[in-house]
């Protein structure tokens, strides 16, 4: 083959090759018995591009690239297999963290190369054409703060930091400021700096400004709104490939870094939705705090409370004919996912027809909770949306509540006024019983009180989640 | 009609967006998951910069550069497709 039929007809026919293989990739993954080939698909055409970057490029040195492969290979292969399924969401974080890094490093070597160790005596704008220019500094500022508000995440998600909203005094300001002075010395410095030395130092600021900005952005966002931020971060992934596919004028990096853009806007949508707020206030809210409204709910708030232990529960369930068991996060938090599974397989044994409530945002990350269950053997056509089981829970005998909170309060449809009030819920309180297992009365994050533990058909049972579901397959098995 | 690099690519740029509106939408709660630890591998497509950034392999700032935009976007290609593939495989199991 003639080096000209590979430049101008090969490589972009292997490029509009991976673009359609990462489409209809995604596209596998709208059904979960296509999803396993959608995303091998998605790996061939990530293996296409690669090798059409090679082809385009000619020659090269193999050191650096041969080098970078096998530890990014190493380390990505290690965290994939090794982490547990409990641990997703900070995982989903840090590689959010390591692809916009990539992005901003690329346009950043593209810069260096071309403009500061050239030398050329003219400006980036001049070399690169303004286009680049521009779309390099936008790369740059996207990738590096999704860079530092996924560490940010990480670090809440891991319970390195505190998962409260920290909310600094004047921070909106110094937010505006930081984007408009990123971005602005950014344009200014490739547009009007011809030194390459200041041009250099100028973008290590730039860059310096962007993950101060991404600190900023996510260090006021509480824990509860971690699945918001996931989402987002992981759209600003995407955008920041895009950027870097407009620097180098590559379509198979515009292309797929706006489906990752689309699909992170798309899940943060809907993860707004289902916490009834605006993605501003998310944002900039600072939800959960004390001025939020309501006040923090204590034990005394709480009156004709029944509660019981195990046996009370398994005498409840008895009789019972259908069960819907509603996880929260507290189920991640205690590992009780198997232990939840034995408990409906034992249920199922005596007849009993088992489905599982799943809230959008029960977890860290959109699907937290079924992938966690699908770890633990339940098949997921048990696993019902909140649309589908709110209409169920009339004909339920008993909802089991584990480690779920303001996914279940009532005040969401019955207290005008109530922070969550709007919020759609999963409508426990209309099944014959409810077992809500949680530690105390304490409130969830929404800081307030929840009435459903004083309805008359609920029993809270006051355990560790893991320990109580275990608690209730060992009465049951005694029976 | 002439149109620039810069104009073609937000062609594609927007295109893409609206199919990847469309197909998204359809992805089920369920592969949630799935779906952003999947999109995160993608994401590493940036790995087409980094393979050329990393060309020359001399010890000059760009090829430095390059070579730490391979690694953090192989752990993104590797790992992510790794731990997507994981996950289904947990969806698709076969009932006992």
């Amino acid at each position: 083959m003639s080096s000209s039929f590979i430049a101008t007809t090969l490589v972009p026919v292997l490029y509009l090759l991976s673009a359609i293989l990462f489409i209809l990739g995604l596209k596998g993954l709208t059904r979960v018995r296509s999803a396993q080939r959608g995303n091998a698909m998605a790996a061939l055409a990530m293996l296409i591009a690669a090798v059409a970057a090679l082809l385009e490029m000619g020659t090269f040195d193999l050191q650096w690239i041969v080098l970078g492969l096998v530890i990014g290979g190493g380390i990505g292969a290690l965290a994939a297999v090794r982490v547990e399924m409990t641990g997703m969401p900070e995982m989903v974080a840090l590689f959010n963290g390591s692809g916009g890094a990539a992005s901003t490093l690329v346009a950043a070597s593209y810069v260096w190369l071309n403009v500061i160790e050239k030398d050329s005596g003219s400006t980036a704008a001049g070399v690169l054409g303004s286009a680049s220019a521009i779309t390099a500094v936008l790369s740059m500022f996207i990738g590096a703060l999704t860079l530092s508000g996924s560490v940010v995440a990480y670090g809440k998600l891991a319970g390195k930091i505190s998962g409260n909203p920290i909310l600094l005094p004047g921070r909106h300001v110094v937010n505006l400021l930081l984007i408009l002075g990123s971005l602005g010395l950014g344009i200014y410095t490739l547009f009007t700096v011809a030194d390459s030395g200041s041009i250099a130092t100028f973008i290590i600021v730039v860059m310096v400004l962007s993950l101060a900005l991404g600190i900023m952005l996510v260090i006021p966002i509480g824990g509860a709104d971690m699945p918001v931020v996931i989402s987002l971060l992981n759209s600003y992934s995407g955008l920041a490939a895009s950027a870097t596919g407009f620097v180098l004028q590559n379509n198979v990096l515009v292309i797929s870094g706006a489906l990752v853009g689309a699909s992170g806007l798309i899940l943060t949508q809907i993860m707004c939705v289902a916490m009834n707020r605006t993605l501003a206030n998310v944002l900039f809210g600072g939800f959960g705090t004390a001025d939020s409204g309501g006040g923090a709910a204590d034990n005394r708030d709480y009156t004709n409370v029944r509660s019981g232990g195990a046996e009370e529960a398994v005498l409840v369930l008895e009789n019972a004919e259908t069960v819907v068991i509603v996880p929260g996060y507290g189920l991640a938090v205690a590992q009780a996912q198997h232990t939840v599974k034995e408990l409906a397989s034992e249920l199922e044994k005596r007849g009993v027809k088992v489905t599982y409530g799943i809230h959008p945002v029960a977890g860290r990350m959109p699907g937290h909770m079924n992938v966690l269950l699908a770890e633990a053997d339940v098949p997921y056509e048990q696993l019902l949306e909140m649309d589908v089981v709110n209409p169920e829970f009339n004909n339920t005998d008993v909802v089991i509540i584990v480690g779920a909170n303001d996914v279940v309060n009532p005040a969401a449809q019955k207290t005008p006024g109530s922070p969550i009030y709007g919020m759609p819920v999963l409508e426990v309180w209309h099944a014959a019983s409810v077992i809500m297992i949680k530690r105390s009365l304490s409130p969830g994050f929404a800081g307030i009180k929840n009435e459903l533990f004083e309805y008359d058909n609920t029993m809270m049972l006051f355990e560790d989640g893991k320990k109580a579901v275990q608690g209730m397959v060992t009465e049951l098995k005694s029976l | 009609m002439t149109m620039g690099p810069l104009l073609i690519g937000l062609y594609v740029f927007v295109l893409a967006i609206f199919v990847g509106i469309e197909i998204i939408t359809k992805i089920p709660p369920t592969l949630h998951t799935p779906l952003m630890s999947g999109a995160n591998a993608i994401s590493g497509i940036t790995i087409v910069g980094a393979l050329s950034a990393a060309r020359y392999a001399d010890n000059e700032i760009s090829s430095l550069l390059g070579l730490f935009a391979i690694i953090l976007a192989t752990i993104n290609v590797v790992g992510g497709f790794l731990v997507t593939n994981r996950m289904l495989g947990m969806f698709g199991r076969k009932k006992k």
